[in-house]
């Protein structure tokens, strides 16, 4: 599904963001991509939406090189891949129902039809009582939902989520893990830059590793780090399980492969709801 | 439609600076109008005189009419006249009377006695004006002529000068109007440019983020020259009275509705592709 061959980028300062990365993601896989700050993460996404083009290399999307895509053609693409941008990007003077709407009405989508594909997925992300509120009303993990819900509108392929869970508690991480988790089992190809070892070692799924932008591990299943077998244990993490606050039991991710509908854990509106700042 | 309301929006919050857009361009627009009209007018005094060249010889008191009837006739003999008419002292008399029924002064200080005897011949082309004129002065009857080839030619000049004066005018306030609404919109456009961003990266086309900045530039367009013509169509009825006492006789077409209805239709077009040329300009350098 996505092919990245020898995938250099180098920044007109002469900085090196990504070195000769070649990879491959199949379809419904659940990737992520870690490493410090300044690996190349974001760089890497960036490239996936051709928000900049590689300086070598290629990177196809179902056999496209998305390189060598006109103009024209980059909405597109930028239709098949939905983005949670590591700062959101909402609009800030739009309210949370008009934010999602906007992808529908840039593709000429009918009134109707999209606004009824708004709220359905405003109700499978659980902030449908929000819609009407400002992106400045809402908590971190309630914009968190909403930016998923405008990335998923155009029941996209492939969701890239750039560090999705970067400023939010614990919890409010684990839910929307979760929700990433629910997406990918309806097929939606997720890959997740983040540097919060606890999630990643926490699911079994592919690692990507990058640093100083070369990719130094890809693995199918694994921990956080190259040198990572004991990471659960050197790094303690917190599952909502283990916290001292029973009702955050409610919270425990579902990871279980027979769950495959986008269902929100039942106590996340209560532990969101002191942060709402209205 | 939602390009239609995010224009509009657009307008909505910044009024200042669609008050200005509007402003430069309503002032374009009036100066359009107003020349037009005075154009209009000066080339239908022209044209009413070019179509029917005249020329009057008044004839000394004591002239009688077969001497009259006989100067009318070796005038028709050259070919050249197309009309002539014979206007007594009384048939003057009544004239005059009639331009002057508002003023009693005049009334009182004029009878039939002391208003000559007249005879107003047309050619059938301006050129033929000035030998029947000749013919006329040369006459011992004649006590004057009027002769209104002088007055056409003056306002023919005025007509070409006021013609030109409006076109150099009007070339400056567009090119001012483009470079004023190129800036307002380029500064909204800069003032959306991570709104723009973000709108790009959600996969909108050029055209989605363009329309509503075109759209802006056509309204103030619109808006401008519905502005500049009604004040000028305002003016016209304020001064029309005054006007028309000016020109007596001569019919002043300016004011049918056909030709303000087409003046209005050519500057909402005009005006819309003024703004339209402007949001683009802006649209092309603050939208790369």
């Amino acid at each position: 599904m996505i092919r990245l061959l020898e995938v250099t980028k180098t920044y007109g300062t002469g900085t090196s963001a990504l070195s000769d990365i070649s990879l491959s993601i199949d379809k419904g896989e659940f990737v992520f991509i870690v490493g410090p700050s300044g690996s190349g993460k974001t760089t890497l996404l960036r490239l996936l939406i051709r928000d900049m083009t590689p300086t070598r290399g290629t990177i196809t999307l179902n056999n496209v090189d998305i390189g060598k895509l006109s103009n024209k053609k980059v909405p597109q693409l930028r239709k098949q891949i939905g983005v949670v941008f590591q700062d959101l990007k909402m609009l800030m003077d739009r309210t949370i129902y008009e934010n999602i709407l906007l992808p529908l009405e840039m593709a000429g989508m009918d009134h109707k039809e999209a606004e009824q594909k708004v709220h359905k997925i405003l109700t499978q992300v659980g902030i449908e009582e929000h819609m009407e509120k400002f992106p400045i009303q809402l908590s971190g993990g309630e914009l968190q939902r909403a930016a998923i819900a405008r990335a998923l509108v155009f029941s996209p392929e492939i969701l890239l989520a750039d560090e999705p869970t970067g400023n939010l508690d614990n919890t409010t991480s684990w839910e929307i893990v979760k929700l990433l988790q629910d997406i990918n089992k309806l097929g939606t190809t997720v890959i997740m830059a983040t540097h919060n070892l606890e999630v990643v070692n926490s699911l079994d799924k592919r690692v990507v590793e990058l640093e100083k932008g070369k990719m130094t591990r890809d693995t199918k299943k694994g921990p956080s780090t190259s040198s990572g077998q004991d990471v659960k244990e050197t790094k303690h993490v917190k599952k909502p399980e283990e916290k001292e606050d029973k009702k955050d039991l409610e919270k425990k991710p579902e990871v279980e492969e027979k769950d495959s509908s986008i269902n929100l854990p039942a106590g996340r509106q209560d532990s969101e709801q002191g942060k709402h700042k209205q | 439609m939602k390009t239609t309301s995010t224009a509009w929006k657009h307008i909505r919050r910044s009024p200042y600076q669609a008050l200005a857009a509007i402003l430069i361009m309503m002032l374009t627009f009036l100066v359009v109008s107003m020349f037009t009209m005075v154009i209009v007018s000066s080339s239908q005094i022209i044209s009413y005189f070019e179509a029917s060249p005249k020329v009057t010889a008044f004839f000394k008191e004591d002239t009688q009419q077969p001497t009259i009837d006989a100067l009318a006739d070796s005038l028709k003999a050259t070919g050249k006249v197309s009309s002539i008419k014979f206007v007594s002292k009384e048939e003057a008399f009544r004239r005059y009377s009639n331009w002057n029924k508002d003023n009693p002064v005049l009334l009182d200080l004029v009878n039939a006695d002391v208003l000559p005897p007249s005879l107003e011949i047309s050619t059938y082309k301006i050129e033929d004006l000035d030998s029947i004129a000749k013919v006329l002065k040369d006459s011992s009857y004649v006590s004057d002529v009027v002769f209104l080839k002088d007055v056409v030619s003056t306002l023919i000049s005025w007509t070409d000068a006021m013609r030109k004066i409006g076109l150099v005018l009007v070339i400056i306030l567009v090119i001012v109007s483009i470079f004023v609404m190129t800036t307002i919109i380029g500064f909204k456009i800069s003032q959306k440019r991570e709104e723009i961003e973000i709108m790009r990266l959600l996969s909108a086309t050029n055209w989605y983020i363009r329309w509503p900045f075109l759209l802006e530039g056509m309204f103030y367009g619109f808006l401008g020259a519905m502005l500049g013509w009604l004040l000028t169509f305002g003016l016209t009825l304020y001064a029309r009275p005054f006007l028309l006492s000016f020109v007596r006789e001569i019919p002043l077409m300016t004011l049918s509705p056909y030709f303000l209805l087409a003046l209005l239709g050519l500057e909402i077009g005009f005006a819309l592709m003024l703004g339209a040329i402007a949001s683009f300009l802006a649209v092309l350098r603050y939208l790369k």
